[in-house]
Protein backbone atom coordinates (compact mmCIF):
# COMPACT_ATOMS: atom_id res chain seq x y z
CA UNK A 1 0.00 0.00 0.00
CA UNK A 2 1.65 3.23 -0.96
CA UNK A 3 0.69 5.73 1.29
CA UNK A 4 -1.23 9.58 0.26
CA UNK A 5 0.59 11.33 -3.10
CA UNK A 6 2.95 8.52 -3.40
CA UNK A 7 2.34 6.70 -6.12
CA UNK A 8 3.61 3.15 -6.67
CA UNK A 9 7.58 3.87 -8.24
CA UNK A 10 7.23 2.83 -12.01
CA UNK A 11 9.38 1.21 -14.53
CA UNK A 12 10.16 4.82 -16.22
CA UNK A 13 11.00 6.24 -13.27
CA UNK A 14 13.93 4.06 -12.23
CA UNK A 15 14.63 4.78 -15.76
CA UNK A 16 14.77 7.88 -14.89
CA UNK A 17 15.95 8.22 -12.01
CA UNK A 18 18.97 5.72 -13.07
CA UNK A 19 19.72 8.13 -15.87
CA UNK A 20 19.54 11.09 -13.06
CA UNK A 21 22.10 8.70 -11.41
CA UNK A 22 24.46 8.05 -14.71
CA UNK A 23 23.83 4.67 -14.43
CA UNK A 24 23.07 2.41 -17.57
CA UNK A 25 20.48 -0.40 -16.65
CA UNK A 26 19.76 -3.41 -18.51
CA UNK A 27 16.18 -4.35 -19.36
CA UNK A 28 16.37 -7.20 -16.70
CA UNK A 29 18.19 -4.94 -14.39
CA UNK A 30 15.27 -2.12 -15.00
CA UNK A 31 12.19 -4.63 -14.04
CA UNK A 32 14.56 -5.97 -10.96
CA UNK A 33 15.17 -2.37 -9.38
CA UNK A 34 11.60 -1.29 -10.00
CA UNK A 35 9.90 -4.23 -7.72
CA UNK A 36 12.99 -3.87 -4.97
CA UNK A 37 12.88 -0.26 -5.03
CA UNK A 38 8.67 -0.46 -4.79
CA UNK A 39 9.19 -2.81 -1.70
CA UNK A 40 11.80 -0.52 -0.14
CA UNK A 41 9.05 2.16 -0.62
CA UNK A 42 6.22 0.73 0.15
CA UNK A 43 8.02 0.24 3.77
CA UNK A 44 8.67 4.24 3.26
CA UNK A 45 4.62 4.79 2.80
CA UNK A 46 4.39 4.32 6.46
CA UNK A 47 6.18 7.53 6.93
CA UNK A 48 4.94 9.60 4.32
CA UNK A 49 1.78 9.05 5.30
CA UNK A 50 2.05 10.73 8.70
CA UNK A 51 1.01 14.25 9.43
CA UNK A 52 4.36 15.40 11.10
CA UNK A 53 3.47 19.41 10.09
CA UNK A 54 3.95 20.52 13.29
CA UNK A 55 7.35 18.95 13.96
CA UNK A 56 10.53 20.21 12.78
CA UNK A 57 12.83 18.32 10.76
CA UNK A 58 16.47 17.07 11.44
CA UNK A 59 19.02 17.40 8.96
CA UNK A 60 22.34 16.57 11.71
CA UNK A 61 22.41 15.17 14.89
CA UNK A 62 24.79 18.08 16.27
CA UNK A 63 23.54 21.68 15.93
CA UNK A 64 26.24 21.94 13.13
CA UNK A 65 27.47 25.67 12.23
CA UNK A 66 30.52 27.12 10.83
CA UNK A 67 33.99 26.17 12.25
CA UNK A 68 36.65 28.84 11.63
CA UNK A 69 39.81 28.40 12.28
CA UNK A 70 43.16 30.96 11.84
CA UNK A 71 43.80 31.49 8.11
CA UNK A 72 47.48 30.36 8.23
CA UNK A 73 49.35 28.31 5.72
CA UNK A 74 49.66 24.68 6.03
CA UNK A 75 51.22 22.20 4.04
CA UNK A 76 48.47 20.47 2.05
CA UNK A 77 48.11 17.22 0.00
CA UNK A 78 51.12 16.60 -2.28
CA UNK A 79 50.03 17.39 -6.29
CA UNK A 80 51.83 15.21 -7.93
CA UNK A 81 50.73 12.33 -5.66
CA UNK A 82 47.23 13.07 -5.50
CA UNK A 83 47.60 13.62 -9.72
CA UNK A 84 48.91 9.96 -9.40
CA UNK A 85 45.63 8.43 -8.54
CA UNK A 86 44.26 9.71 -11.50
CA UNK A 87 42.91 8.35 -14.77
CA UNK A 88 44.43 10.27 -17.14
CA UNK A 89 46.54 13.75 -16.79
CA UNK A 90 47.91 16.56 -18.97
CA UNK A 91 49.92 19.72 -17.56
CA UNK A 92 49.05 18.77 -14.00
CA UNK A 93 45.35 18.74 -14.51
CA UNK A 94 42.94 15.82 -14.74
CA UNK A 95 42.38 15.04 -18.39
CA UNK A 96 39.03 14.24 -19.47
CA UNK A 97 36.97 13.16 -22.82
CA UNK A 98 35.39 16.09 -24.73
CA UNK A 99 32.41 17.39 -22.71
CA UNK A 100 29.28 17.24 -24.46
CA UNK A 101 27.96 15.34 -26.83
CA UNK A 102 28.19 16.73 -30.39
CA UNK A 103 30.97 15.40 -32.90
CA UNK A 104 33.44 17.85 -33.38
CA UNK B 1 37.43 -4.64 41.68
CA UNK B 2 39.79 -3.77 38.40
CA UNK B 3 38.18 -6.03 35.26
CA UNK B 4 41.19 -8.22 34.46
CA UNK B 5 42.70 -6.13 30.92
CA UNK B 6 41.76 -7.57 28.08
CA UNK B 7 44.31 -9.22 24.77
CA UNK B 8 45.21 -5.75 23.88
CA UNK B 9 45.87 -4.00 27.04
CA UNK B 10 47.41 -6.67 28.52
CA UNK B 11 49.77 -6.93 25.24
CA UNK B 12 50.10 -3.36 25.33
CA UNK B 13 50.99 -3.63 28.93
CA UNK B 14 53.92 -6.30 28.29
CA UNK B 15 55.07 -4.38 25.41
CA UNK B 16 55.68 -0.99 26.96
CA UNK B 17 57.62 -2.73 30.36
CA UNK B 18 59.88 -4.83 27.91
CA UNK B 19 58.24 -7.97 28.98
CA UNK B 20 57.62 -8.89 25.20
CA UNK B 21 58.74 -7.30 21.81
CA UNK B 22 55.74 -5.93 19.63
CA UNK B 23 57.67 -7.73 16.59
CA UNK B 24 57.28 -11.16 18.15
CA UNK B 25 53.80 -9.81 18.38
CA UNK B 26 53.30 -8.86 15.13
CA UNK B 27 54.64 -11.60 13.52
CA UNK B 28 52.41 -13.55 15.68
CA UNK B 29 49.55 -11.88 14.35
CA UNK B 30 50.30 -11.91 10.79
CA UNK B 31 51.25 -15.68 11.09
CA UNK B 32 47.66 -15.80 12.60
CA UNK B 33 46.06 -14.17 9.64
CA UNK B 34 47.75 -16.56 7.08
CA UNK B 35 46.72 -19.49 8.77
CA UNK B 36 43.11 -18.84 9.43
CA UNK B 37 41.79 -16.17 6.52
CA UNK B 38 42.31 -18.07 3.33
CA UNK B 39 38.76 -19.37 4.13
CA UNK B 40 37.47 -16.34 6.59
CA UNK B 41 38.18 -13.38 3.84
CA UNK B 42 38.12 -11.12 6.28
CA UNK B 43 41.13 -9.21 5.06
CA UNK B 44 41.75 -7.79 1.38
CA UNK B 45 45.08 -6.61 1.78
CA UNK B 46 47.89 -7.87 4.66
CA UNK B 47 50.67 -4.74 5.36
CA UNK B 48 53.28 -7.81 6.29
CA UNK B 49 56.36 -5.44 5.85
CA UNK B 50 55.05 -1.82 6.96
CA UNK B 51 53.51 -3.84 10.02
CA UNK B 52 57.02 -5.64 10.80
CA UNK B 53 58.40 -2.02 10.19
CA UNK B 54 56.23 0.11 12.56
CA UNK B 55 56.60 -2.88 15.11
CA UNK B 56 60.83 -2.22 14.84
CA UNK B 57 59.96 1.34 16.02
CA UNK B 58 57.50 0.41 18.49
CA UNK B 59 60.89 -1.91 20.11
CA UNK B 60 63.07 0.79 19.05
CA UNK B 61 60.92 3.39 21.50
CA UNK B 62 60.89 1.11 24.34
CA UNK B 63 64.75 0.56 24.15
CA UNK B 64 65.43 4.24 24.45
CA UNK B 65 62.88 4.50 27.61
CA UNK B 66 60.29 6.27 25.20
CA UNK B 67 56.76 5.68 26.06
CA UNK B 68 55.61 3.72 22.74
CA UNK B 69 51.57 4.77 23.67
CA UNK B 70 48.97 3.01 25.24
CA UNK B 71 48.47 0.33 22.18
CA UNK B 72 52.27 -0.27 21.78
CA UNK B 73 52.46 -3.22 20.10
CA UNK B 74 48.76 -3.84 19.69
CA UNK B 75 48.11 -5.47 16.27
CA UNK B 76 45.03 -3.34 14.82
CA UNK B 77 42.69 -4.36 11.80
CA UNK B 78 40.78 -1.61 9.56
CA UNK B 79 37.87 -1.57 7.53
CA UNK B 80 39.10 -1.07 3.69
CA UNK B 81 36.82 2.14 3.89
CA UNK B 82 39.72 4.16 6.21
CA UNK B 83 42.21 5.83 4.30
CA UNK B 84 45.81 4.77 4.60
CA UNK B 85 48.17 6.56 2.74
CA UNK B 86 49.94 5.08 -0.28
CA UNK B 87 47.91 1.77 0.33
CA UNK B 88 44.66 0.35 -1.28
CA UNK B 89 40.97 1.64 0.23
CA UNK B 90 39.04 0.06 -2.29
CA UNK B 91 35.34 -0.15 0.06
CA UNK B 92 34.95 -3.21 -1.26
CA UNK B 93 33.93 -2.51 -4.48
CA UNK B 94 35.73 -2.44 -8.01
CA UNK B 95 35.41 1.90 -8.61
CA UNK B 96 38.12 2.16 -6.37
CA UNK B 97 40.28 -1.38 -7.01
CA UNK B 98 43.44 0.05 -7.04
CA UNK B 99 43.45 3.83 -5.43
CA UNK B 100 46.56 4.73 -2.99
CA UNK B 101 45.19 7.79 -0.86
CA UNK B 102 47.58 10.44 -1.14
CA UNK B 103 46.40 10.48 2.87
CA UNK B 104 46.16 8.40 6.28
CA UNK B 105 42.47 9.26 8.10
CA UNK B 106 42.82 10.81 11.40
CA UNK B 107 42.27 7.54 12.90
CA UNK B 108 45.03 5.86 11.24
CA UNK B 109 47.06 8.72 12.24
CA UNK B 110 46.49 8.55 16.18
CA UNK B 111 46.68 4.36 16.32
CA UNK B 112 50.37 4.99 14.83
CA UNK B 113 50.96 8.05 17.74
CA UNK B 114 49.30 5.00 20.39
CA UNK B 115 52.09 2.88 18.88
CA UNK B 116 49.24 0.31 17.71
CA UNK B 117 50.43 -1.58 14.16
CA UNK B 118 48.11 -1.64 11.02
CA UNK B 119 48.58 -4.76 10.28
CA UNK B 120 45.78 -4.83 7.36
CA UNK B 121 42.58 -3.66 5.68
CA UNK B 122 39.38 -5.66 6.07
CA UNK B 123 36.49 -6.55 3.83
CA UNK B 124 33.03 -5.03 3.98
CA UNK B 125 29.77 -4.74 2.22
CA UNK B 126 30.42 -2.08 -0.78
CA UNK B 127 31.21 1.40 0.63
CA UNK B 128 29.35 0.09 3.40
CA UNK B 129 26.21 -0.47 2.41
CA UNK B 130 25.12 -3.87 3.30
CA UNK B 131 24.52 -6.15 6.49
CA UNK B 132 26.25 -9.70 5.62
CA UNK B 133 29.37 -8.34 3.90
CA UNK B 134 28.32 -9.93 0.80
CA UNK B 135 27.96 -6.72 -1.06
CA UNK B 136 31.74 -7.09 -1.73
CA UNK B 137 32.88 -6.89 -5.09
CA UNK B 138 35.85 -9.88 -3.64
CA UNK B 139 32.90 -12.15 -2.05
CA UNK B 140 31.96 -12.69 1.09
CA UNK B 141 33.75 -13.15 4.55
CA UNK B 142 32.50 -16.04 6.70
CA UNK B 143 31.52 -16.02 10.01
CA UNK B 144 34.20 -17.53 12.36
CA UNK B 145 31.63 -19.05 14.40
CA UNK B 146 30.31 -20.90 11.36
CA UNK B 147 31.23 -20.82 8.12
CA UNK B 148 28.14 -21.24 6.71
CA UNK B 149 26.78 -18.21 7.80
CA UNK B 150 27.53 -14.27 7.38
CA UNK B 151 29.69 -12.36 10.02
CA UNK B 152 27.00 -9.73 9.40
CA UNK B 153 27.58 -6.45 8.04
CA UNK B 154 28.68 -3.59 6.77
CA UNK B 155 32.31 -4.21 9.06
CA UNK B 156 31.92 -7.71 8.72
CA UNK B 157 35.82 -8.79 7.68
CA UNK B 158 37.32 -6.50 11.16
CA UNK B 159 34.56 -8.38 13.30
CA UNK B 160 35.51 -11.73 11.74
CA UNK B 161 39.28 -10.96 12.24
CA UNK B 162 38.66 -10.06 15.74
CA UNK B 163 36.29 -13.18 16.52
CA UNK B 164 38.51 -15.38 15.00
CA UNK B 165 40.86 -14.23 17.76
CA UNK B 166 43.86 -12.97 14.51
CA UNK B 167 43.68 -9.72 15.57
CA UNK B 168 42.57 -8.13 19.13
CA UNK B 169 41.39 -4.93 17.67
CA UNK B 170 39.84 -3.99 14.92
CA UNK B 171 38.02 -0.45 13.50
CA UNK B 172 34.85 -0.20 11.85
CA UNK B 173 32.33 2.41 10.76
CA UNK B 174 28.53 2.12 11.90
CA UNK B 175 26.05 4.43 9.44
CA UNK B 176 22.82 2.01 10.74
CA UNK B 177 24.24 -0.85 12.65
CA UNK B 178 28.02 -1.58 10.64
CA UNK B 179 29.49 -2.06 13.99
CA UNK B 180 27.18 -3.37 16.47
CA UNK B 181 25.40 -5.98 14.12
CA UNK B 182 28.09 -7.85 13.00
CA UNK B 183 29.88 -7.83 16.18
CA UNK B 184 26.54 -9.65 17.73
CA UNK B 185 26.87 -12.11 14.89
CA UNK B 186 30.56 -12.64 15.62
CA UNK B 187 30.32 -12.61 19.55
CA UNK B 188 32.53 -10.03 20.25
CA UNK B 189 32.58 -6.40 21.50
CA UNK B 190 31.04 -3.49 18.73
CA UNK B 191 30.75 0.51 19.42
CA UNK B 192 29.03 2.81 18.06
CA UNK B 193 30.57 6.40 19.47
CA UNK B 194 28.69 9.46 19.95
CA UNK B 195 28.53 11.37 16.29
CA UNK B 196 31.10 13.65 16.62
CA UNK B 197 33.71 12.68 19.32
CA UNK B 198 36.08 10.28 16.93
CA UNK B 199 36.66 12.14 13.68
CA UNK B 200 35.17 11.27 10.14
CA UNK B 201 38.76 13.02 8.56
CA UNK B 202 39.68 10.33 6.12
CA UNK B 203 36.63 7.79 6.40
CA UNK B 204 35.48 7.17 3.26
CA UNK B 205 31.59 9.26 3.43
CA UNK B 206 28.36 7.13 3.27
CA UNK B 207 25.53 8.89 4.75
CA UNK B 208 28.08 11.98 6.46
CA UNK B 209 25.01 12.95 9.12
CA UNK B 210 25.24 8.87 10.64
CA UNK B 211 28.64 7.42 9.89
CA UNK B 212 30.55 7.42 12.68
CA UNK B 213 33.36 5.25 13.30
CA UNK B 214 34.12 3.02 16.20
CA UNK B 215 36.08 -0.11 17.90
CA UNK B 216 35.52 -3.66 17.81
CA UNK B 217 37.33 -5.57 20.58
CA UNK B 218 37.03 -9.38 22.53
CA UNK B 219 36.33 -7.24 25.64
CA UNK B 220 34.79 -3.80 26.70
CA UNK B 221 38.11 -2.63 28.15
CA UNK B 222 39.49 -3.33 24.95
CA UNK B 223 37.05 -1.01 23.46
CA UNK B 224 37.30 1.62 25.91
CA UNK B 225 41.21 1.29 25.54
CA UNK B 226 40.66 1.83 21.45
CA UNK B 227 37.82 4.15 21.45
CA UNK B 228 40.44 6.66 24.19
CA UNK B 229 42.79 6.11 21.26
CA UNK B 230 41.02 7.60 18.35
CA UNK B 231 38.49 10.06 20.16
CA UNK B 232 38.94 13.85 20.49
CA UNK B 233 38.64 17.01 18.44
CA UNK B 234 39.81 17.25 15.13
CA UNK B 235 40.15 20.25 13.00
CA UNK B 236 40.09 18.54 9.63
CA UNK B 237 36.60 17.20 10.72
CA UNK B 238 34.09 20.29 10.92
CA UNK B 239 31.68 17.99 13.22
CA UNK B 240 33.99 16.69 15.25
CA UNK B 241 33.50 17.72 18.83
CA UNK B 242 35.58 20.22 20.06
CA UNK B 243 35.92 18.37 23.71
CA UNK B 244 38.54 16.05 25.05
CA UNK B 245 38.33 12.07 24.33
CA UNK B 246 35.52 10.45 26.72
CA UNK B 247 37.63 8.84 29.88
CA UNK B 248 36.08 5.15 29.05
CA UNK B 249 38.79 2.76 30.75
CA UNK B 250 38.23 4.97 34.44
CA UNK B 251 34.83 4.29 33.97
CA UNK B 252 34.97 0.65 33.60
CA UNK B 253 34.51 -0.26 37.69
CA UNK B 254 31.86 1.97 38.31
CA UNK B 255 29.03 -1.11 38.69
CA UNK B 256 24.99 -0.57 37.70
CA UNK B 257 24.16 -0.08 41.82
CA UNK B 258 21.16 2.17 41.65
CA UNK B 259 21.67 2.32 37.64
CA UNK B 260 18.49 3.22 35.85
CA UNK B 261 18.18 0.57 32.85
CA UNK B 262 15.32 0.88 30.04
CA UNK B 263 14.29 -2.31 28.56
CA UNK B 264 13.01 -1.10 25.46
CA UNK B 265 9.76 -2.95 23.91
CA UNK B 266 10.91 -1.62 20.53
CA UNK B 267 14.33 -3.13 20.98
CA UNK B 268 12.97 -6.56 21.56
CA UNK B 269 9.53 -6.66 19.39
CA UNK B 270 10.23 -8.51 16.25
CA UNK B 271 12.89 -9.97 17.44
CA UNK B 272 13.40 -13.94 17.85
CA UNK B 273 12.27 -15.83 20.92
CA UNK B 274 16.18 -16.35 21.88
CA UNK B 275 17.52 -13.61 21.39
CA UNK B 276 14.46 -11.94 23.38
CA UNK B 277 15.36 -14.37 26.49
CA UNK B 278 19.08 -13.47 26.44
CA UNK B 279 18.42 -10.12 26.68
CA UNK B 280 15.78 -9.93 29.42
CA UNK B 281 18.39 -12.89 31.58
CA UNK B 282 20.92 -9.50 30.56
CA UNK B 283 18.30 -7.42 32.22
CA UNK B 284 17.73 -9.93 35.11
CA UNK B 285 21.47 -10.05 35.39
CA UNK B 286 21.96 -6.34 35.82
CA UNK B 287 18.81 -6.15 38.56
CA UNK B 288 20.75 -8.93 40.14
CA UNK B 289 23.96 -6.33 40.06
CA UNK B 290 22.22 -3.52 41.58
CA UNK B 291 20.01 -1.83 38.67
CA UNK B 292 17.02 -0.62 38.90
CA UNK B 293 15.10 -2.02 35.54
CA UNK B 294 11.80 -1.10 34.08
CA UNK B 295 10.41 -1.56 31.01
CA UNK B 296 9.83 1.19 28.79
CA UNK B 297 7.77 2.14 25.25
CA UNK B 298 9.14 4.32 22.87
CA UNK B 299 6.79 3.54 19.83
CA UNK B 300 8.64 6.24 17.59
CA UNK B 301 11.94 4.22 17.07
CA UNK B 302 9.39 2.00 15.00
CA UNK B 303 9.58 4.65 12.51
CA UNK B 304 13.27 4.32 12.36
CA UNK B 305 13.83 1.74 9.93
CA UNK B 306 12.20 3.47 6.85
CA UNK B 307 13.28 6.57 7.71
CA UNK B 308 16.81 5.87 7.93
CA UNK B 309 16.52 3.88 4.65
CA UNK B 310 15.63 7.07 2.84
CA UNK B 311 18.00 9.28 4.69
CA UNK B 312 20.90 7.11 4.36
CA UNK B 313 20.51 6.32 0.61
CA UNK B 314 19.65 10.38 -0.11
CA UNK B 315 23.09 10.75 1.51
CA UNK B 316 24.46 8.22 -0.10
CA UNK B 317 23.45 9.21 -3.88
CA UNK B 318 25.14 12.84 -2.81
CA UNK B 319 28.52 11.54 -1.54
CA UNK B 320 28.75 9.22 -4.43
CA UNK B 321 28.21 11.34 -7.05
CA UNK B 322 32.31 11.84 -6.41
CA UNK B 323 33.00 9.01 -8.59
CA UNK B 324 32.99 9.66 -11.86
CA UNK B 325 35.98 8.69 -13.76
CA UNK B 326 38.12 12.14 -13.30
CA UNK B 327 40.23 12.26 -10.13
CA UNK B 328 40.54 8.78 -8.90
CA UNK B 329 39.40 4.86 -8.82
CA UNK B 330 37.72 3.46 -12.33
CA UNK B 331 37.49 4.18 -15.48
CA UNK B 332 35.79 3.41 -18.18
CA UNK B 333 36.74 5.50 -21.83
CA UNK B 334 33.69 6.70 -23.74
CA UNK B 335 33.30 9.39 -26.37
CA UNK B 336 32.48 12.06 -24.15
CA UNK B 337 32.68 13.31 -20.17
CA UNK B 338 28.93 12.01 -19.53
CA UNK B 339 29.16 8.92 -21.30
CA UNK B 340 32.97 8.00 -19.64
CA UNK B 341 30.82 8.94 -16.58
CA UNK B 342 27.65 6.63 -16.99
CA UNK B 343 30.04 3.77 -18.06
CA UNK B 344 32.38 4.17 -15.31
CA UNK B 345 29.34 4.31 -12.55
CA UNK B 346 28.09 1.23 -14.47
CA UNK B 347 30.42 -0.91 -14.26
CA UNK B 348 32.03 -0.10 -10.80
CA UNK B 349 29.20 -0.24 -8.27
CA UNK B 350 27.27 -3.69 -7.36
CA UNK B 351 24.06 -3.62 -7.73
CA UNK B 352 23.26 -2.46 -3.37
CA UNK B 353 25.17 0.39 -4.43
CA UNK B 354 23.15 1.37 -7.47
CA UNK B 355 20.09 0.34 -5.72
CA UNK B 356 20.86 3.19 -3.05
CA UNK B 357 21.94 5.35 -5.53
CA UNK B 358 18.51 5.39 -7.10
CA UNK B 359 16.40 5.27 -3.58
CA UNK B 360 18.26 8.11 -2.85
CA UNK B 361 17.93 9.84 -5.85
CA UNK B 362 14.45 8.88 -6.25
CA UNK B 363 13.39 10.38 -2.66
CA UNK B 364 15.32 13.43 -3.49
CA UNK B 365 13.96 14.03 -6.42
CA UNK B 366 10.88 16.96 -7.71
CA UNK B 367 7.57 15.69 -6.10
CA UNK B 368 8.91 13.11 -3.79
CA UNK B 369 11.32 15.14 -1.80
CA UNK B 370 9.07 16.39 0.51
CA UNK B 371 7.12 12.78 0.91
CA UNK B 372 9.75 11.08 1.48
CA UNK B 373 13.13 12.83 2.36
CA UNK B 374 11.28 15.74 3.81
CA UNK B 375 9.00 13.06 6.00
CA UNK B 376 12.09 11.28 6.73
CA UNK B 377 13.61 13.85 8.56
CA UNK B 378 10.73 14.86 10.55
CA UNK B 379 10.80 11.10 11.83
CA UNK B 380 14.07 11.19 12.71
CA UNK B 381 12.97 14.59 14.98
CA UNK B 382 10.84 12.00 16.54
CA UNK B 383 13.28 9.25 17.41
CA UNK B 384 15.49 12.11 19.02
CA UNK B 385 12.61 13.41 21.12
CA UNK B 386 11.28 9.66 21.86
CA UNK B 387 15.33 9.01 23.83
CA UNK B 388 15.19 11.94 25.16
CA UNK B 389 11.73 10.90 27.11
CA UNK B 390 13.39 7.75 28.17
CA UNK B 391 16.74 9.73 28.78
CA UNK B 392 14.25 11.71 31.69
CA UNK B 393 13.59 8.00 33.47
CA UNK B 394 17.15 6.11 32.67
CA UNK B 395 20.57 6.23 32.44
CA UNK B 396 20.72 3.65 29.82
CA UNK B 397 18.43 1.87 27.65
CA UNK B 398 18.55 -2.17 27.40
CA UNK B 399 17.37 -4.19 24.07
CA UNK B 400 19.06 -6.44 21.67
CA UNK B 401 21.29 -5.82 18.83
CA UNK B 402 19.92 -7.72 15.79
CA UNK B 403 16.38 -9.70 15.58
CA UNK B 404 18.24 -12.62 15.08
CA UNK B 405 21.31 -14.42 15.25
CA UNK B 406 23.65 -14.71 12.03
CA UNK B 407 22.13 -16.30 8.81
CA UNK B 408 23.42 -18.41 6.58
CA UNK B 409 25.22 -16.69 3.14
CA UNK B 410 22.84 -16.38 0.62
CA UNK B 411 19.64 -16.21 2.98
CA UNK B 412 18.54 -12.88 1.84
CA UNK B 413 20.72 -11.43 -1.04
CA UNK B 414 17.67 -11.19 -3.21
CA UNK B 415 15.57 -9.38 -1.31
CA UNK B 416 16.93 -6.26 0.16
CA UNK B 417 13.84 -5.42 2.50
CA UNK B 418 14.78 -8.94 4.26
CA UNK B 419 18.07 -7.86 4.84
CA UNK B 420 17.78 -4.17 5.67
CA UNK B 421 15.31 -5.66 8.56
CA UNK B 422 18.81 -6.75 10.60
CA UNK B 423 19.24 -3.12 10.92
CA UNK B 424 15.89 -2.62 12.59
CA UNK B 425 16.96 -2.67 16.54
CA UNK B 426 20.82 -0.57 15.45
CA UNK B 427 19.66 2.65 13.21
CA UNK B 428 17.67 4.52 15.84
CA UNK B 429 21.37 5.05 17.77
CA UNK B 430 22.59 6.70 14.22
CA UNK B 431 19.20 8.72 13.49
CA UNK B 432 19.45 10.46 17.36
CA UNK B 433 23.95 10.22 16.97
CA UNK B 434 23.77 8.78 20.38
CA UNK B 435 26.38 5.83 21.16
CA UNK B 436 25.38 2.38 22.12
CA UNK B 437 27.23 -0.90 22.09
CA UNK B 438 27.02 -4.89 21.63
CA UNK B 439 27.71 -6.68 24.28
CA UNK B 440 27.97 -10.74 23.67
CA UNK B 441 25.71 -12.64 25.78
CA UNK B 442 25.93 -16.25 25.13
CA UNK B 443 24.23 -18.23 22.35
CA UNK B 444 21.19 -19.88 21.04
CA UNK B 445 20.78 -23.32 20.66
CA UNK B 446 22.90 -24.00 17.80
CA UNK B 447 25.98 -22.33 19.40
CA UNK B 448 25.36 -18.98 17.77
CA UNK B 449 26.53 -15.64 19.29
CA UNK B 450 23.32 -13.43 20.76
CA UNK B 451 24.10 -9.46 21.75
CA UNK B 452 22.98 -7.51 23.72
CA UNK B 453 22.49 -4.23 22.81
CA UNK B 454 23.09 -0.75 25.73
CA UNK B 455 22.41 2.69 24.48
CA UNK B 456 22.91 6.08 26.16
CA UNK B 457 22.40 9.51 26.04
CA UNK B 458 24.37 11.82 23.57
CA UNK B 459 27.97 11.94 25.15
CA UNK B 460 26.79 9.66 28.02
CA UNK B 461 30.16 6.97 27.01
CA UNK B 462 31.02 6.44 30.33
CA UNK B 463 27.89 5.06 31.48
CA UNK B 464 27.26 3.06 28.29
CA UNK B 465 31.07 1.59 29.37
CA UNK B 466 30.25 1.05 32.87
CA UNK B 467 27.24 -0.49 32.02
CA UNK B 468 28.65 -3.02 29.66
CA UNK B 469 31.50 -3.73 31.97
CA UNK B 470 29.18 -4.64 34.44
CA UNK B 471 26.95 -6.78 31.96
CA UNK B 472 30.35 -8.33 30.59
CA UNK B 473 30.95 -9.77 33.92
CA UNK B 474 27.64 -11.09 34.18
CA UNK B 475 27.56 -12.91 30.67
CA UNK B 476 28.10 -17.03 30.70
CA UNK B 477 31.13 -18.22 29.40
CA UNK B 478 31.21 -17.78 25.58
CA UNK B 479 30.09 -20.97 23.95
CA UNK B 480 32.07 -21.63 20.82
CA UNK B 481 35.62 -21.80 21.09
CA UNK B 482 38.03 -19.65 18.47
Amino acid sequence: MSGAGTPPISREDVAHVAKLARLDLSPEELDLFTSQLASVLDHAADIAALDLSGTPPTAHPLPVRNVLRPDEPRPCLDREEVLAAAPDVEDHRFRVPRIGGQEP
Amino acid sequence: MSPTPGPAGATAEAVRTGGRSARSVVEEALAAIAAADGPLHAFLDVHADAAAADAAAVDAAVEQGRDPGPLAGVPVALKDNLCTRGRPTTCSSRILEGWRPPYDATVVTRLREAGAVVVGKTNMDEFAMGSSTENSSTGPTRNPRDPSRVPGGSSGGSAAAVAAGVVPLALGSDTGGSIRQPAAFCGVVGMKPTYGVVSRYGLVAFASSLDQIGPFATTVGDAALLLEVIAGHDPCDSTSLDRPAPDVTAALDDGVEGLRVGLCQELLDEGDAEVVGRVRAAAEALAGAGAKVDEVSLPELRLGLPAYYLLAPAEASSNLARYDGVRYGLRVDAPDAEAMNTATRTAGFGAEVKRRIMLGTYALSAGYYDAYYGKAQRVRTLVIEAFGRAYESFDVLLGATTPSTAFPIGAKVDDPWSMYLSDLFTVPSNLSGHPAMNVPFGADGEGLPIGVQLLAPALGERVLFAAASALESLAPAPGGAS
